[in-house]
């Protein structure tokens, strides 16, 4: 199952390499990672993506809080809660492509931010599954070049991730 | 009043009490020894091998209880130490060790000397630092210690750059520390312990199993209490050994991959297992599957909420100290009106000793030539039971371990998690500095021995009257037990030719060297070597080649799976 954990840490060099450092030595995968700092500048917020079993889950769970740098580990999946991810995507605008782009970026709610003779560049905000969806519905051959941010999430209501 | 970052590192040891700091100097640390050359507050133990030093420390720690210190330079000091760090790691032994670094002006410039000790060492510590700036230097050695001393223990890395040595600031040391990031559970969860406690007196087949949670929370008296209260079978796993008394017959022996046929067979039938700082390790349960096969409910109990449920599923975790765990548990069976139903405890007995009368260590006595088995019974006798041990890794650790009934905590000492060899004589060295009067004897074989040989010159500058029992096979005898069982006889790299002469090895730096060859002489030697209390005694044993490690459960294998004589 697809697990996104939230995490804060202190906000001190290294702290990130010890997270990846615990994937990576105990074979856990990562779907991906993004990290932060916070309002709170001595901590910094992580949201990993993660796909495994729950017995699996419950030890990254527990590998995490292990780390002497990290403060709070929650699962954001075991609640309610809203998951983003940022993309740029940088396309092809010549000819009929153009207007075509124009529209798709129309569809999935995203916005030109970067125009050249030919090409377009769109941010487009959203859960994983909007983002995949939308690479998807562009034909192929489109697409030039793609980067996103990995997910981030907060959990819904008057629940709060602090120290 | 202002220190330089060198004065500071030596007031926060002598502030922690350290009575040995272990080390090997080195441009990155020189200012640190001449501050240790100005001071007589703790002693400076010169090494010869900075795996040596950090392995020295963790003999100390073991052997003592505080945490051990060692000191080595930047670089190669640094990547020496690494297999003495990931040793204290894989066995939760609390360290701190303070490693040179270049100057940070020059971090990531690929310096002479240079390694990123941080980034290397980081997967085998319980933590560590790059200290940057003096003025960060005295509390982060105060968290050093802290962290490497609380909770799980293990070891702490501190890296200080040469020039963060030389810079002043002003000195306090902090007397306490709180991290908001690091608050182990130290007290047990009530209801858990209570459920526990029902379970447990409830059980018609128990089985106690403890580990080296036991030694690490000091909890030996407490399990002790427990065990004969409760009159249940007890085993341990070879970090735990001398928790609970050896020779007590409520004490089944060691279990797992080498343990008794008894121990084994006790905990794939039980009917509740309570696991008290052990972590179910594949040298102790083999195949986990396979230990499914026979339904039990387990209780496990460890400071570590990682340990729990990693390897099998669990019925009741509690986590916490196991000390403050067992005291709470003996409160409530000492108070309960339930009592464990005597007749299903007898039944169970009754197999237990079935299993028992196996006697799966017997060994052939009649041999003219040296039984390995026997050296250490030998040992056992002269030493009225009452050495410290250390041991290297391999066959020689597994009969030390089957055949020397420890019935105290902290006098076995061997490479457990890691399987380090060339651990035994220089943890021997802290053990011998812990415990200045006692006798410690190192058992070791003639691979691991010549791993870390060169220490037998720190025994000398030092006067340690370490025993050194090496029973020579002439082979890597693990590694040969395996091709014999696993690969066809063929003995590929095992056979260790062009062994030196170890008695003169051992007289040309100093000590007493013996060779024994024949069984009649084994306990002559012995008693020669113990009786000279102020000299190193080198007993170089010439033991049977063919000798295996019974029982034996192969790799892959269930617990009730094992080899037998």
């Amino acid at each position: 199952m697809r697990h996104i954990i939230s995490l804060l840490m202190e906000n001190e060099s290294g702290a990130l390499s010890r997270v990846a450092g615990l994937f990576s030595a105990r074979g856990y995968n990562i779907e991906s990672l993004n990290v932060a700092p916070t309002e709170d500048e001595t901590l910094s917020r992580m949201t990993i993506v993660t796909r495994d079993s729950d017995e699996v889950v419950e030890q990254i769970m527990k590998q995490l809080n292990k780390l002497v740098d990290v403060v709070k580990v929650v699962d954001l999946s075991e609640g309610l809660h809203i998951e983003r991810e940022m993309m740029l995507v940088k396309v092809k605008a010549e000819g009929i492509w153009r207007e075509e782009m124009k529209r798709m970026a129309d569809i999935f709610r995203g916005r030109i931010i970067g125009v050249t003779e030919n090409t377009y560049i769109i941010e487009l905000t959203g859960a994983v599954s909007k983002l995949d969806a939308f690479l998807e519905a562009l034909e192929t051959g489109a697409i030039i070049e793609t980067v996103r941010t990995g997910t981030s999430g907060i959990g819904r209501g008057d629940w709060v991730l602090k120290v | 009043m202002e220190l330089t970052g060198a004065e500071i590192v030596v007031r926060c040891l002598q502030e922690e009490g350290v009575e040995f700091l272990f080390g090997y100097p080195g441009g990155a640390v020189l200012n640190i020894y001449d501050e240790i050359y100005k001071q007589n507050v703790f002693k400076h133990v010169l090494v010869r091998h900075e795996q040596a030093a950090v392995h020295a420390a963790d003999g100390y720690s073991r052997a003592s209880g505080r945490t051990g210190v060692a000191l080595v330079t930047s670089g190669p000091g640094a990547t020496n130490a690494v297999t003495g760090i990931a040793t204290a790691y894989m066995d939760s032994v609390p360290l701190v060790v303070i490693t040179g670094q270049v100057s940070v002006p020059a971090i990531g410039l690929d310096a002479f000397q240079e390694v990123d000790t941080v980034g290397i060492t980081r997967p085998c510590v319980k933590h560590n630092f790059l200290v940057k700036d003096v003025k960060d230097l005295a509390a982060t050695l105060k968290k050093a210690f802290y962290i490497a001393s609380t909770g799980r223990p293990g070891p702490v890395v501190v890296d200080v750059p040469k020039d963060v040595t030389m810079h002043k600031t002003e000195f306090s040391y902090p007397k306490e520390i709180s991290l908001r990031s690091y608050n182990p559970v130290i007290k047990g969860h009530d209801g858990q312990i209570k459920k526990a406690v029902q379970m447990i007196l409830g059980a018609k087949r128990p089985m106690i199993y403890t580990g080296g949670g036991v030694i690490l929370s000091n909890a030996a008296e407490v399990l002790n209490k427990l065990v004969r209260q409760l009159g249940y079978p007890c085993t341990s796993t070879l970090m735990g050994l001398g928790g609970y008394p050896s020779p007590d017959p409520l004490f089944l022996g060691m279990l797992g991959m080498h343990g008794t046929f008894e121990a084994n067979m006790a905990m794939q039938h039980c009917d509740v297992l309570v696991a008290i700082g052990a972590r179910f390790d594949d040298r102790v349960i083999g195949n986990p599957e396979h230990f499914y096969q026979e339904g039990r409910q387990i209780i496990h109990i460890d400071i570590d909420p990682a340990s729990i449920a990693k390897r099998v599923k669990v019925d009741v975790p509690i986590v916490g100290d196991v000390g403050e765990v067992l005291r709470e548990m003996l409160k409530l069976i000492q108070a309960s009106h339930e009592k464990p139903e005597p007749a299903a405890l007898k039944t169970w007995w009754t197999q237990i000793e079935l299993w028992r009368s196996r006697n799966c260590l017997k060994y052939d006595t009649s041999s003219l030539l040296i039984k390995p088995q026997y050296v250490v019974e030998k040992l056992y006798e002269v030493t009225e039971g009452k050495a410290f041990v250390t041991s290297d890794v391999g066959q020689h650790q597994m009969w030390a371990a089957q055949f020397y009934p420890f019935d105290q905590p902290r006098r076995w000492i061997n490479s457990g998690g890691l399987g380090t060899m060339g651990f035994g004589l220089p943890s021997a060295m802290g053990v011998q500095f812990a415990h200045p009067d006692a006798a410690v004897a190192c058992i070791t074989g003639e691979g691991s021995i010549q791993m870390n040989i060169q220490e037998l010159s720190t025994c000398k500058q030092f006067n340690l009257p370490l025993k050194i029992i090496l029973l020579n096979n002439r082979y890597l005898g693990m590694v040969r037990q395996w091709q014999e069982f696993f690969y066809g006889n063929r003995y590929s790299e095992s056979y260790m030719d062009a062994l030196p002469d170890f008695a003169k090895l051992a007289e040309s730096y100093g000590h007493i060297g013996m060779r024994i060859d024949k069984p009649g002489d084994v306990e002559g030697a012995l008693k020669e070597a113990f009786a000279l209390k102020e000299r190193l005694v080198f007993l170089d044993f010439q033991t049977d080649q063919s000798e295996n490690v019974y029982p034996m459960i192969p790799g892959g294998k269930g617990l009730s799976e094992m080899i037998l004589v």
